[in-house]
């Protein structure tokens, strides 16, 4: 029963692996890539249910015990976040057919897909620090080879900063991990958990941790190493830019959430501190770059830095309030991301364009789209019956109860501002005079339905808070008190 | 001046099989002896490179008609299938076993599961670095 919870890492990287033989047999890829992320989708459902009734499950590979063999531990918050990978993932996969060139698709599009949905899987399923290291790797290789798909000149320029700059931080993980082995002798997290624990958290431990965090910091995007992220992720074709955006950064954060909720709890008037200021500046000049650019998708681009600094200050805050909050909020954050990169690259299919002061009166044209991108927008700002509402309002309630009052009316303020980059694009772009619309070869519409999905399941989420809030609120529960992650692990 | 090369020619054709043996030799004494899948299908590249260097590159692409991105998929596969091996048997993931056979000139053998996961990894190393090297050495761009 517990080889379940590998099945989410397996089915894609299997399918991703057999697709290299048909790379020229188009029709047979794309719909087996529909097929198999669709499979993987309900396999993922059923084992994340299965988590929420059963308790968490620890798969010890190889059948070797938990501090020395390699584990996997599907707990409720790895399995809520890899279900709601593979809802994007289905959207991508349905979207990559009509949206990108033959010669891409050709070239191992769908294989880097998979490979990129399994990577992330592990990285959210790893119970051991190495390989958290190695899951990372393998997600970014595979973005390696999609960020640089294609060949373009731009793309190239960017895959450079983004490989050096992903390089840098996997070389300062990895000396991280032998700092902390060396100080503690295990990378299990839970036994870490355990022998940090009983040492207290002392000056070479909070080192440590700062590393740690440095390293995710690089990789989710935080101020001040943020600044390699905007570009590098708008090169790329639109459905790459919506796999990115949704996932990769929020994989870092992921592990932020993990590693100072479990490991380093030792030390929270220091560590926790300063990533409420770093959260700070990082809302402040994310939307300061969506404010200053007219090109929609770098707006887009700019938004996911903002997003991430609402959950670190989750995670600095902490209490099992914000923490919940901070779930809800990536969840929620995960799926609008995707979808607003979805819309963009329709909107730049059908203008032909992506500088915004070139588009106007789309609307007239395309009501259905503009319509959906009216929504995002209004989920993106996190407007009361939309699912960023509920996870900002307890981010907020968290903050105000813990008496962080500065942070919270940085954030109150950055989500108006949020509103405003976004509702530009509609104003500007779908509003006004028609523009001549190039002649376009391809129809969008197969792009609705990908789209509509994720808004739907977006929408879900926010005027159905009252099914999941319990299951994430719980979640939170859980992420403060550290005992019930080891005693699910180490069976004590 | 057309250069004559026929030493090189004359002893790689005979180094490539002590390599390509050596590498079989590494990638069989793994479990009790430094060596494995990865430094074996280096190895074996090391051989196959060999080859392309001493005869060319049209030479070789004739005799051996192989797409060496395909060893990348089947080493793949066949790692990930050892792991689903497990789960027939409800063991969990990655789990292995061995058992001792009687085989007909090496007598009393231990023969691993794991060998096929080192399989996996040597025909992957094999399809990647020759995809290297053969992908730039093509380019003519």
């Amino acid at each position: 029963m517990t080889n379940l919870i590998f099945l989410p890492i397996l089915i894609p990287l299997i399918a991703g692996t057999m697709f290299v033989f048909f790379r020229k047999r188009l029709p047979l890829v794309r719909a087996g890539t529909q097929i198999v992320t669709i499979l993987n989708l309900a396999v993922t459902a059923f084992v994340t249910y299965y988590v929420f009734e059963n308790g968490t499950l620890v798969l010890q590979t190889g059948g070797w015990d938990a501090p020395y063999g390699i584990i996997l531990v599907g707990d409720a918050l790895a399995m809520s976040l890899i279900l709601t990978t593979n809802i994007i993932a289905v959207a991508a996969a349905f979207y990559a057919p009509y949206s990108l060139d033959k010669g891409r698709e050709e070239f191992y599009f769908y294989t880097f897909f998979l490979i990129l949905i399994g990577g992330v899987s592990g990285a959210f399923l790893t119970g051991d620090i190495f390989n958290l290291f190695v899951f990372f790797e393998v997600l970014l290789m595979a973005s390696y080879g999609l960020i640089t798909l294609g060949g373009t000149r731009q793309q190239l320029r960017e895959s450079i900063k983004y490989v050096l700059l992903n390089l840098f931080s996997s070389i300062l993980f990895v000396t991280t991990v032998a700092f902390l082995y060396s100080v503690t002798g295990t990378i299990n997290m839970a036994q870490l958990s355990v022998r940090i624990g009983h040492v207290n958290q002392t000056g070479i431990l909070t080192t440590i941790g700062i590393l740690f965090f440095i390293v995710f910091a690089t990789k989710g995007a935080l101020f001040p190493l943020y600044f390699w992220m905007p570009n590098a992720y708008t090169k790329p074709p639109a459905v790459i830019s919506a796999l990115f955006g949704a996932l990769l950064t929020k994989v870092g954060i992921y592990s932020i959430i993990r590693i100072f909720t479990l490991i380093f709890n030792g030390n929270i008037d220091y560590t926790h501190t300063f990533f409420i200021v770093l959260a700070g500046f990082t809302l402040i000049f994310g939307v300061a770059g969506a404010l200053s650019t007219n090109n929609i998708k770098l707006i887009i681009a700019y938004n996911i830095i903002p997003a991430i600094g609402f959950m670190i200050m989750g995670v600095g805050v902490f209490t099992d309030l914000s923490l919940s909050g901070s779930i809800y909020y990536l969840i929620h954050d995960m799926v609008i991301k995707a979808a607003l990169f979805l819309l963009v690259g329709a909107v730049a299919i059908v203008a032909g364009t992506s500088d915004l002061r070139k588009i106007s009166g789309l609307i007239k044209e395309f009501p259905f789209l503009g319509w959906m991108f009216f929504i995002a927008g209004l989920v993106l700002a996190g407007l009361p019956p939309f699912s960023g509402f509920i996870g900002k309002l307890q981010l907020l309630q968290g903050a105000f109860e813990n008496g962080h009052y500065v942070i919270a009316i940085v954030a109150l303020i950055t989500s108006l501002l949020i509103l405003i980059s976004v509702m530009r694009i509609f104003i500007l772009g779908f509003w006004g005079e028609g523009m001549d619309l190039p002649q376009n070869t391809r129809s969008i519409r197969p792009l609705y339905f990908p789209i509509s999905f994720l808004l739907i399941f977006s929408i879900v989420l926010g005027v159905g808070a009252e099914w999941f809030l319990p299951y994430i609120q719980q979640i939170g529960v859980d992420l403060t008190d550290p005992s019930v992650y080891i005693d699910a692990v180490l069976k004590e | 001046m057309r250069s004559n090369d026929i030493i090189l020619k004359t002893t790689s054709a005979i180094i490539v099989f002590v390599i390509l043996a050596f590498s079989v030799n590494l990638f069989l004494a793994g479990h009790n002896a430094p060596g494995g899948g990865f430094i074996g299908g280096l190895m074996a590249a090391g051989a196959f490179i060999l080859l392309y260097i001493s005869f060319g590159l049209k030479t070789i692409n004739k005799i051996l008609r192989v797409n060496f991105r395909y060893f990348i998929g089947a080493g793949l596969l066949i790692a990930f299938l050892t792991g689903v091996g497990s789960f027939v048997f409800n063991q969990p993931f990655l789990s292995h076993t061995f058992g001792y056979f009687h085989l007909p000139l090496l007598g009393k053998t231990e023969l691993a599961t794991a060998v096929f996961f080192d399989l996996g990894v040597y025909l992957t190393v094999i399809g990647v670095t020759m995809t290297i090297i053969l992908t730039i050495a093509e380019d003519r761009g």
